[in-house]
């Protein structure tokens, strides 16, 4: 083993928990687990942390992606020998990306500016002002490590490029411009309803058969128009799927689910002093957010090693229990428990059985997400969407674009003052929940069709279209990367492993996994107890959101 | 800040207010000793600031401060430099007296003063206001305050006016911001600024804004109170109108001086009995004016050679404006038959208190025929009574050639007043209004939304009126305000005052319908009375009276058995000499008020009220005692009556009574009405001849 690098022997070599990869819910299990007196080692192949949850420089976006998109051609060869008390079981990569297609045509601008990008991979990601995850922030401290702005407003848009304003708010229900006069009515009373039910208010409360029953026919029991419905569902709601085609929808949000997205929304707005709107972005990028976690994690004394690939686990021989993991370094090192990144698979000698308890499977994580495949797409733009405006979110709701699309199509745009990209140019992040492929293809194809001047591919080189919008209106496609992600679930047997990024807006259904698995490993161990000297909602409200 | 509850004094609280009282109280002695010596030293003043900063309504603090600041004016030493620093100072402590209560009126009052010296920069005020009005939106201190500054730093209202809309934009749930855009507009309409030329332009965008706020939160009131304010705007003409008179155009009055009318071929209508030699010239506008006088009013007849008459307004509140005015003109004691012609605005100075000029210069003309005496037919009269029983009355059946004087606005003279043009724009911007409230009843039951409809379909009817000749939806309005007492019983009075507004709006809207309620009295002929034709609007469950303009004509009106709590407004009807008000709800004798306007009343009944029912009926001491000085002039007169003792325990009766010239009174069953108070009433009046259907001597 000449070829490998010399990797700093690590000392101690026990551990109650080893965590491989520093993707968002490794990150927060680390610090949950350091947090909770255990002594752990954090570590990550990659030079950055963040794995599939980084915010990465644009040079290093498509290698990132390349590696995570191919299986290892073969299983390193010397890695299965088994010691005396050990089984080592390999552990492989598993292909996460796929169809990933760079289009870059303005090289050379791109090329100087490679490092004032953060590209998030995960995107399009926000917070919600009340959601789960700036709860969590808040509590565990992690906040003064980070920064945040407000996302300016949201928007759906239809397949002429026009973006509608989304009456989210008494104020922007009055302001808006776009909705007749009954249905602004329309609109508020059902927020009102909304609240009322919310606030427990008897006379509007909303029947339980109502609340099992499926939200969009609460809407239509309501009277709401057609386009109110789509703004409810898809753009406050933030459905994925076509909630009135029960063919394609595999997630047909219940009354119950409906009301409580209202309810998050409702309460983000406003809960900010200086975030105007519902949805937060943080400076610097998603990748930020795990960051956070690995240094909260770390003042808790959890010991960092990155650009430390792991190669096999070791098992016990006879019971099949887990031992400790074996590093590129060649060290073995033990734990208790072991928390994988979804990066990693454990290949199992040939011909032989797996441990015992992996053939126990729990049905552990709901398997709402079916396995599908989330397309992703990041599109670089010297021009911003909507002049005046900064960052925003805009949501195609299913059938907006074309007949046959079934989920909703997301798009966030980000500007350089959130420092993801240089200044004048626009970062915008398309994502679409998709079965296969060429459907994934065909989504971010549609939106960026839709408000962007692709240029011909033999006119990379010419610099001329690199800022200027064309006499469509559109801004200029300067680069893009569209991927498409596997959307794998947490895992539980012998050993414990995190999802990839899911497919919803904000990081809720991330936390919740990273809570179960932390739970799972450490039953008798509080996740982040409240520390009663803190009183993080205070603190929280200067430091969320410091500008606006 | 709007919509935090109180929360219970904690214990320690309660220990920190009353180390404070008495810290409070320490320097407050200590100030008022400063005070009274006018000590304004340094150190005096100081303490007046520390005072202030603890206790910000402390005002007379504030007024000391005031007197310092003047004393140091006045010391021959200051100059410019140390004036700015002395006020300096005042803003300072008005700034941090502020922070400790943004409502205090002395406060803010204090910081206009200084800067209404004229000598402190006024560019830190607007951010300061900005500072407050962002902790609260709806501080009318601030808003008060900023109109101030504006106005000191001659700051665009167009500027004004986009903060405003700003603020409006934030929440609009802002009664301030909503007060302030109204004020913005009207100043910006009146100087006719760029954009605001006519108001037909403005109110449209205006209309459409507030709908925005009134259909997303129907709920929000301050919206509505802007949309009233729109609907004033829309329906009240800048102009005053003249919109009836009494004599009516083209008219034959018929004067009976002290007599019966004896056969003659003029309408009961307009036959007048007048025992002073005069008759009354009425003339009712739309809206309440001043300056009606005799160069503004000019009459043409062949009798009073010098065209001078006395015009008086009619309102009780004896102000120099009223809506309606009345002139009485003598005539000779000999037989007479003249024309006389009355000329409204053709001179200048007629003026609505809004202060706009009346400028639809209108004249109408009638003939009087004057009756020569009769001299023993006032015998007779002494002893009849009128009794208001329903077999005293019959339908009175109208010779056909004859017209009831209610046709005023059939009258081409005030017609011409009205500019058909110009008031295209605002019958459209109501009927846009009525079909936009149909469609937000349509979506959803809305208390005020109702209310809202219901007045523009009046404010409709009533302006298409004189065109229309038709209150096509009088029906509708009744049955909004029916459904409003059911569902908004705590304004149900409102309702129906409203209701009963709208009931005699129609029953005064065509001749047929009001000849329905036209009754002869009697066969025989009254000698109060020359004109026998009796309205009766009694049994209507009417709670308040309206029309006037209509009724100018009539002299004896039945309104018993309805449920009147006020007769506001009847002092328009100077006609009326007989008055049925027995079986309402009346509640005072102050409520009478407006009967003491009615120099032609002779009959009166008032009986079975609720006049004393309550023993302490406060209204009675808005009237003017004997023992207040502001009448002390008018009493001297009456010092004999008022020695009395008896009449100082009844004032109010004394008041309202002594002037009117009643010969019958019916005041039984009323609590108020025992034998030492009928007594009274017996001196207060000497030309009373029947009390109670009791004869008197």
């Amino acid at each position: 083993m000449d070829d490998i690098p010399p990797y700093p022997p690590i000392d101690p070599t026990t551990f109650d928990l080893i965590v491989i990869g520093t993707g968002l819910p490794e990150s927060i299990i680390a610090a949950a687990a350091s947090t909770a007196s255990k002594s752990v080692l954090h570590l990550d192949p990659n030079p950055f942390y963040g794995s599939h949850f980084s915010s990465l420089p644009l040079a290093d976006l498509p290698s990132f992606l390349s590696t995570h998109s191919t299986s290892p051609s073969s299983p390193r060869p010397h890695s299965s020998e088994d010691s005396n008390e050990f089984s080592v079981l390999d552990l492989s990569t598993r292909p996460l990306y796929s169809s990933i297609d760079i289009s870059c045509f303005s090289p050379d601008l791109l090329d100087q500016n490679s490092r004032k990008f953060n590209l998030d991979v995960a995107g399009p990601r926000v917070f919600f002002c009340a959601d789960k995850s700036i709860e969590l922030i808040l509590n565990t401290g992690a906040n003064q490590y980070m920064e945040f702005k407000s996302i300016d407003a949201t928007f759906v848009g239809d397949n002429k490029g026009n973006l509608l304003n989304v009456p989210d708010s008494r104020a922007a229900i009055f302001k808006d411009k776009s909705m007749g006069l009954k249905e602004k009515n329309q609109l508020m009373r059902f927020f009102k309803l909304v609240q009322g039910h919310l606030a427990g208010e008897l006379d509007v409360k909303i029947s339980d058969e109502d609340l099992q029953s499926p939200f969009v026919d609460f809407l239509n029991k309501m009277g709401l128009p057609p386009k109110i419905k789509s703004f409810i569902l898809y753009a406050i709601a933030m459905a994925d799927y076509d909630q009135e085609d029960t063919g394609v929808c595999r997630d047909l949000l219940k009354t119950k689910d409906g009301i409580d997205q209202l309810a998050l929304y409702n309460a983000s707005i406003g809960r900010f002093q200086n975030a105007s709107g519902a949805l937060l972005y943080p400076i610097y990028g998603q990748g930020e957010l795990s960051q956070a976690f690995c240094r909260r994690a770390a003042v808790k004394g959890c010991i960092y090693v990155l650009r430390m690939p792991v190669t096999a686990l070791l098992v016990d021989k006879d019971s099949g229990c887990y031992k400790g993991v074996r590093l590129a370094s060649g060290q073995d090192i033990f734990s208790q428990k072991l928390i994988l990144d979804p990066t990693f698979k454990v290949t199992l000698p040939s011909g032989s059985s797996p441990p015992p308890p992996l053939q126990a499977k729990l049905p552990f994580f709901s398997q709402k997400d079916d396995r599908g495949k989330i397309a992703r797409g990041i599109c670089i733009t010297a021009t911003s969407l909507k002049p005046d405006m900064s960052n925003f979110l805009v949501v195609y709701p299913p059938r907006s674009l074309f007949p046959e699309q079934a989920t909703s199509i997301r798009l966030l745009q980000i500007a350089s003052n959130l420092a993801v990209c240089p200044p004048g140019m626009f970062v915008l992040y398309i994502s679409a929940l998709c079965d296969g492929d060429d459907q994934g293809k065909k989504l971010i194809h549609a939106v960026m069709n839709t408000l962007l001047t692709v240029p011909p591919i033999n006119s990379e080189s010419n610099a001329a279209v690199q800022s200027e919008t064309t006499e469509s209106g559109k801004p200029t496609l300067l680069w893009s990367a569209l991927y498409n992600q596997d959307l794998t679930l947490g895992q539980v047997d012998f050993i414990c492993s995190t999802p990839m990024p899911d497919g919803k807006l904000n990081n809720d259904y991330l936390i919740d996994v990273a809570v179960k698995l932390f739970k799972k490993i450490y039953p008798e161990d509080e996740f982040f107890p409240q520390t009663s000297s803190e009183n993080p909602e205070d603190d929280g409200d200067g430091d969320v959101s410091p500008e606006t | 800040m709007h919509g935090r509850p109180r929360k219970a004094p904690k214990p320690e609280d309660e220990a920190a207010s009353t180390a404070k009282a008495q810290k409070l109280r320490a320097l407050q002695s200590q100030f008022f000793s400063f005070h009274h010596d006018k000590i304004y030293t340094k150190e005096a003043v100081e303490l007046s600031a520390k005072l202030l900063e603890i206790n910000p309504e402390s005002y007379t603090a504030w007024n000391y401060r005031k007197l310092a600041v003047e004393h140091y004016l006045s010391q021959p030493e200051c100059n410019p430099d140390s004036v700015k620093s002395v006020l300096d100072d005042e803003l300072r402590v008005v700034e941090s007296a502020l922070r400790q209560n943004f409502k205090s009126y002395g406060a803010w009052h204090h910081r206009k003063w200084v800067l209404s010296k004229g000598h402190s920069s006024i560019n830190h005020e607007l951010r300061l206001l900005d500072k407050f009005q962002k902790a609260d939106s709806r501080n009318f201190h601030a808003w008060n305050y900023r109109r101030f500054v504006a106005h000191l730093m001659n700051r665009s209202e167009h500027d004004e006016l986009k903060y405003t809309e700003d603020m409006i934009y934030t929440n609009f749930s802002n009664y301030s911001a909503w007060h302030n855009r109204s004020v913005l507009l009207s100043a910006l309409l009146e100087k006719k600024a760029e954009g605001f030329l006519l108001k037909e332009n403005v109110l449209p965008e205006e209309y459409e804004f507030i709908h925005q706020a009134i259909f997303t939160d129907p709920d929000d009131q301050s919206g509505w109170f802007y949309n009233l304010w729109l609907l004033d705007q829309t329906v009240t003409t800048d102009s005053p109108l003249l919109v009836s008179t009494w004599p009516t155009h083209g008219s034959d009055v018929l004067i009976l001086r002290d007599g019966c009318q004896n056969g003659s071929s003029f309408s009961p209508f307009t036959t007048l009995h007048s025992e002073s030699g005069s008759f009354p010239i009425v003339l009712y506008f739309n809206q309440p004016v001043e300056g009606v006088n005799s160069s503004t009013v000019t009459i043409e007849c062949g009798f009073n050679k010098n065209g001078y008459l006395l015009w008086e307004p009619l309102s009780v509140s004896n102000s120099q404006a009223a809506q309606v005015w009345v002139a009485h003109l003598k005539f000779p004691t000999s037989e007479l038959d003249s024309s006389v012609e009355v000329s409204v605005g053709h001179s200048k100075g007629i003026i609505s208190t809004r202060g706009f000029q009346y400028c639809h210069p209108s004249s109408f003309s009638f003939n009087v025929h004057v009756q020569p005496v009769e001299k023993d037919s006032f015998q007779v009269s002494v002893a009849e009574s009128i009794l208001w029983r329903e077999e005293n009355f019959k339908v009175y059946s109208a010779q056909s050639e004859e017209s009831i004087p209610i046709a005023t606005f059939d009258q081409l003279c005030i017609k011409d007043g009205h500019d058909s043009t110009a008031s295209n724009w605002r019958t459209e911007a109501l009927a846009k209004e009525v079909e936009c409230f149909r469609e937000l009843l349509s979506l959803m039951d809305c208390k005020i939304g109702k209310l809202t409809l219901a007045r523009l379909l009046t404010a409709y009817d009533a302006m298409s009126f004189p065109f229309a000749n038709k209150l096509v939806h009088s029906e509708e309005v009744l049955k909004l305000y029916n459904d409003l007492m059911k569902l908004d019983p705590t304004h149900h009075r409102y309702y129906k005052d409203e209701h009963s507004l709208v009931v005699l709006q129609k029953m005064t809207s065509s001749k047929e319908s009001l000849l329905q309620h036209c009754f002869q009295y009697k066969d025989s002929v009254s000698s109060v009375i020359a004109n026998p034709i009796c309205l009766r609007l009694n049994n209507l469950s009417l709670s308040r009276i309206g029309a006037f303009e209509k009724l100018l004509w009539v002299q004896m009106l039945d309104l018993s058995h309805n449920e009147l709590q006020s007769i506001e407004g009847l002092e328009a009807m100077q006609l009326l000499s007989c008055l049925g008000l027995g079986h309402n709800k009346l509640r005072s004798i102050t409520a009478l008020e407006p009967l003491r306007k009615l120099k032609s009343l002779r009959v009166l009944d008032i009986s079975y009220n609720q006049i004393g029912d309550h023993s302490i009926d406060t209204t009675r001491y808005l009237c003017s005692s004997p023992l207040s000085h502001s009448v002390g002039s008018e009493l001297n007169t009456d010092e004999t009556v008022i020695s009395d003792a008896a009449l100082v325990n009844y004032w109010e009766a004394f008041y309202m009574f002594k002037d009117l010239k009643l010969n019958q009174l019916d005041i039984v069953g009323n609590t108020i009405a025992d034998e030492k108070f009928k007594s009274a009433l017996v001196k207060i009046m000497p030309t009373l001849k029947r009390l109670d259907d009791e004869l008197l001597n």
